[in-house]
């Protein structure tokens, strides 16, 4: 006997030794269920890492756009009249941010905004020969730029620069037109302005819709062939914390009194397909945790019948109902525990199998191995508090057992 | 000669199951016993006369629905259920007939189990009078056995060292013979007649067999729920 441990202990740790059989089947069980739970909500976080990098690879996190235009009645209105205008929409022209430098100097004060990136976002054509395509025009200053895009990740000819004459296109683009690295390219904006540059990179964003229109150049050369000389028509930013950028963009709204999208706004599918998962997942997670409790609980209650002489005897020699209630209490927890031990283990290692095996076609890793130690702790506390929980009936039955008839059986 | 102490008294007690209903049945009827310390009395009577219940009165397994009951000059009556459990843990020992020990453990933990019960956690000085029982019932050999791996004698003589391990006042055997053969059954009642000469414990036994009665100091019959004889044997 272990002189450490009260009798509570002593004896939950003999009953469940003495009846191995069943020890290890229930802990098997919950083992199994654990590493479900443990595989799934590290697939899960994983993936979602994953598609939140790919999201927000080619995007900021907030935009900062100029507010709609929109159209006012100037006819007065006569009091005692009642009337009912039709009022056109206007169309939305390319307009610059007013004071866009004292905006900019306002969102990198704060200190939830990591960084601050002037844009100008034009559509334009390209045209090389008789073929034409449209595209959109992004003018970036390339050293703020690339802090909120990784473009230069995705880069796979040329170098990351765009000087006033040149200009850094996707490689669908580049297949449409014939172009390569160095070949000059005419883009002609909805201004009518023309300019001839030279291609300086190709990206490859791994989308084709983007690789065929996105196209980058020099602020100062967007905002010529836009018409804005001195003026941008986004600004970009970066947060430090990404699920926090719906909040940071409201409170940006009010404090600049410009419209500022989120990510999370302008991808609010993404994030209903997200919400759907994590609410499968965790429906998931529910039931194995269900299922888990009740084989506790199952498996108990044939112990506490199968023990109810041993009961009996102990409540004779002095044990009080507290005493039998935490043995009986205490061997749900340890079964919970050392299920999930087992279970954090094959969880664990099933999912680092399966991040090794799964590979995209270029070798690299489908999803990063993210397995945070904080997931084991929450899943081994879970197990066990389960474990508690769901000998609690059992417990209860055992300590109530009339020892008269326990012992006469 | 010394004047006998009481560990023991029964004034009016009785029993009754089922309150109210109209299966009311009284298996009691108004028992008067005194047991004195050190006495060794053997309770015979025959099946259904209400010997188990009287005993797990007595044992304070069982409440009596009348009447007054004293442990060691301690009345029961008011005591609540922790108490209750409290002074059968420290004045009552138990040996039943098939000697229900605990599986799980070795003979010496079996032992060692009433004491561990009462204090919580283990400590060498339960292991040492686990062990010195064991010794004079002379089981030394097999103290670390499983007890399920024990013989039947030899069982229900670490149910005996068990139910002395509290030093308790009284130790109440159901049928402690009877599931042994008579070799075994002779070792059995000398080891507890000889912890009744020994320490002084005193000894009720529930017996079918009138020739261990006859070796007890007193005999006390039940019949139908009364006490009809109370005799030295």
């Amino acid at each position: 006997m272990n002189r450490l441990l009260p009798f509570e202990w002593i004896a939950a740790f003999r009953f469940l030794k003495e009846g191995r059989m069943q020890t290890l089947f229930i802990i098997t069980g919950v083992a199994i269920g654990v590493g479900v739970i443990v595989f799934m909500s590290a697939l899960l976080s994983s993936l979602q890492a994953n598609f939140i990098k790919r999201v927000l690879t080619s995007q900021p996190h907030i935009q900062i756009i100029p507010p709609d235009e929109i159209a006012r009645p100037l006819r007065p209105i006569a009091p005692g009249v009642v009337y009912s205008p039709i009022i056109q929409r206007p169309t939305q022209r390319l307009r610059s941010i007013d004071q866009w430098q004292r905006i900019r100097q306002q969102l990198l004060a704060r200190e939830d905004v990591a960084e601050v990136s002037p844009t100008v976002s034009a559509s334009a054509l390209a045209v090389r020969g008789d073929a034409s395509r449209s595209i959109t025009l992004t003018g970036i200053d390339p050293d703020v730029y690339f802090n909120i895009v990784k473009l230069p990740e995705y880069i796979i000819q040329g170098q990351p620069r765009v000087s006033s004459e040149e200009i850094i296109i996707g490689k669908e683009l580049a297949k449409d037109l014939g172009v390569s690295l160095g070949d000059k390219l005419n883009v002609t904006a909805a201004s009518k302005a023309t300019r001839s540059l030279t291609i300086s990179a190709i990206f490859d964003l791994g989308n084709k819709g983007a690789n065929e229109r996105s196209t980058f150049v020099a602020l100062r050369t967007a905002q010529a062939l836009s018409n804005l000389v001195g003026g941008v028509t986004t600004i970009d930013v970066t947060v430090h914390d990404v699920y926090s950028a719906d909040v940071i963009a409201d409170s940006i709204q009010a404090e600049v009194g410009m419209q500022a999208d989120s990510w999370i706004k302008t991808n609010a599918q993404f994030f209903t397909a997200v919400n759907a998962q994590k609410t499968s997942n965790t429906a998931i997670r529910g039931f194995v945790g269900l299922s888990v409790a009740f084989g506790i609980a199952s498996v108990l209650v044939v112990s506490v019948i199968q023990r109810s002489k041993d009961i009996g005897i102990l409540r004779a020699m002095g044990a009080s109902q507290g005493q039998i209630l935490r043995v009986f209490l205490l061997q749900g927890g340890l079964l919970g525990f050392f299920g999930a031990i087992v279970g954090s283990v094959l969880g664990g290692q099933g999912f680092i199998l399966l991040h090794d095996y799964m590979r995209q076609a270029d070798g690299t890793e489908l999803f990063p191995l993210i397995l945070e130690s904080s997931l084991f702790v929450v899943a081994v506390v879970v197990a066990t508090t389960t474990g508690v929980v769901a000998a609690t009936v059992p417990a209860l039955r055992a300590a109530k057992l009339d020892p008269v008839a326990a012992i006469r059986g | 000669m010394a004047e006998p102490v009481p560990v023991l008294r029964l004034e009016g007690v009785t029993k009754r199951y089922g309150v109210g209903t109209p299966a009311e049945v009284e298996v009691l009827h108004g028992i008067d016993l005194i047991l004195n310390k050190g006495e060794f009395v053997a309770l015979i009577g025959p099946s259904g006369s209400g010997k188990s219940t009287l005993l797990n009165i007595i044992g304070l397994l069982d409440r009596p629905s009348s009447g007054k009951q004293f442990i060691e000059g301690v009345e029961i009556g008011p005591l609540n259920d922790r108490e209750l459990t409290s002074l059968r843990g420290h004045s009552i020992g138990f040996v039943f007939q098939f000697h229900y020990l605990i599986t799980a453990f070795t003979a010496l933990e079996n032992v060692m189990m009433p004491m561990l019960v009462d204090k919580a956690f283990p400590n060498a000085a339960m292991r040492e009078r686990a062990h010195a029982l064991l010794a004079e019932m002379g089981l030394t050999e097999i103290e670390n056995n499983l007890a399920k791996n024990l013989s039947g004698g030899q069982q229900q003589r670490v149910a005996i060292a068990r139910a002395l391990a509290m030093k308790p006042a009284i130790i109440l055997a159901d049928e402690p013979t009877g599931n042994l053969d008579s070799k075994s059954t002779d070792v059995v009642f000398g080891m507890m007649r000889k912890a009744n000469v020994d320490q002084g414990t005193t000894f009720l036994i529930v017996t079918h067999n009138d020739a261990l009665a006859r070796r007890c100091d007193r005999i006390v019959e039940v019949v139908d729920g009364r006490i009809t004889t109370t005799s030295a044997a």
